[in-house]
């Protein structure tokens, strides 16, 4: 069961390519906007580079996170979903995860090299990629905690971001620390331990939570 | 009143059982013996008929073999089609294919809402023997419609619900 809402995530994404890039283009420009704007100054790139790549990361998720529930909510296939003889946890789980391993993965991956831009160093580089590995998923756990209590409202896109940013404060906190630190040349240990368990946190949380306001939001 | 059988609303007052047991408490264990589909199809655009089914039928825990899936969809006259993403169905293939469901499940009860809705005359009756054999073999369906159901069987009711109140159609409990 699992694995069918998975592979169908999958499927439905790659028949739907468009969207996913444009979620990825979004991360790319809005970070590169920064040292065209700014100029060539190396030590002031590298001081805000951990900030405007975790703020872009942030703004590219709330792109895609309108989506994990909004076209299943549509055309009926939610109903479906919530029928299904298994755990609506795990339901909200396999579309969580699909939808990191669609948009998120691929920002993380480009991300050591749009920090190129911003005169990281190798080491620093890692960490970023690192970070952002640990920190996307608890983006996408905590966002279709919005997603889902959203289903359905005109204007929704908005009320997400209102609703979840906040809550994505502790990442950004963490996940800039993280590189920030690497910067400065101490270890970047500390922050990441801490994304790690916010990691586990959410994956244990936000399921659940996400389960009950899919019920509120199909009554 | 589908929805709240379903499970998927819970009513304002009153309890619906299965067997005894009511369903919220029965939750996935009920989700089991249902097929519930709705005035919204749940036909994914982007997937052909055949992966709509295939899938369908995997979320719902009984997995099918594409020849499997290929027979149902012949039978309800998609042969052919099978492999076109949904977007270029007609309202009422894309319906076909839904109901398509129908024949791979092995669920008891069935909720249908507006079955015969955009189906042609033929259609129409395929769905109405498949609804009559499902029957026969003891299996229960619930179905909303407002066109007529021929259906041969001889345990058939029929509840008017057109008079009554939404609320005061709900309260009673009904001996599932």
């Amino acid at each position: 069961m699992f694995r069918w809402i998975i592979a169908r995530d999958l499927t439905l994404a790659w028949r739907r390519r468009a969207d996913v890039l444009s979620t990825l283009f979004f991360f790319v420009i809005v970070v590169s906007l920064f040292p065209l704007g700014i100029g060539p100054e190396a030590k002031l790139l590298s001081a805000i580079a951990p900030g405007v790549v975790w703020v872009a990361a942030l703004l590219a998720s709330m792109l895609s996170l309108g989506r994990v529930f909004a076209n299943d909510y549509q055309d009926g296939t939610l109903e479906q979903m919530l029928l299904t003889p298994q755990p609506l946890y795990l339901v909200v789980l396999g579309k969580v995860l699909a939808q990191w391993l669609v948009s998120e993965v691929p920002l993380v991956l480009i991300a050591p090299l749009i920090g190129v831009q911003f005169n990281l160093e190798r080491g620093t580089l890692a960490i970023l990629f690192l970070s952002l590995l640990i920190g996307t998923p608890i983006l996408s756990l905590i966002g279709s905690i919005g997603a889902a209590l959203t289903l359905g409202l005109r204007g929704g896109g908005v009320l997400i971001a209102l609703l979840i940013l906040p809550l994505y404060i502790p990442v950004l906190i963490f996940g800039a620390g993280a590189v920030d630190a690497s910067i400065s040349g101490m270890s970047a240990q500390a922050n990441l331990y801490l994304l790690s368990a916010f990691l586990v946190l959410s994956l244990v949380f936000a399921p659940w939570a996400t389960s009950a306001a899919l019920r509120i939001s199909l009554e | 009143l589908l929805r709240i059988i379903s499970g998927l609303v819970s009513p304002e007052s009153g309890e619906i059982r299965w067997q005894g047991a009511p369903v919220r408490t029965l939750a996935e264990e009920y989700s089991r013996s249902v097929t519930y589909i709705g005035h919204r199809t749940a036909v994914k655009e982007e997937l052909s008929s055949l992966e709509n089914l295939r899938i369908a039928n995997g979320l719902s825990g009984t997995s099918i073999s594409g020849s499997e899936a290929q027979q149902a969809l012949a039978k309800v006259g998609l042969a052919g089609r099978e492999n076109l993403p949904a977007r270029f169905l007609s309202e009422g293939q894309r319906r076909r294919s839904a109901l398509a469901r129908l024949l791979t499940c092995r669920t008891t009860l069935w909720l249908l809402d507006e079955v015969l809705a955009s189906l042609d005359r033929a259609a129409g009756s395929l769905i109405e023997s498949i609804i009559g054999e499902h029957l026969n073999k003891g299996g229960i369906a619930i179905v909303a419609t407002h066109q007529e159901l021929h259906i041969s069987t001889d345990s058939f009711q029929r509840l008017e619900l057109a008079a009554v109140s939404y609320s005061e159609a709900v309260s009673p409990r009904l001996p599932l």
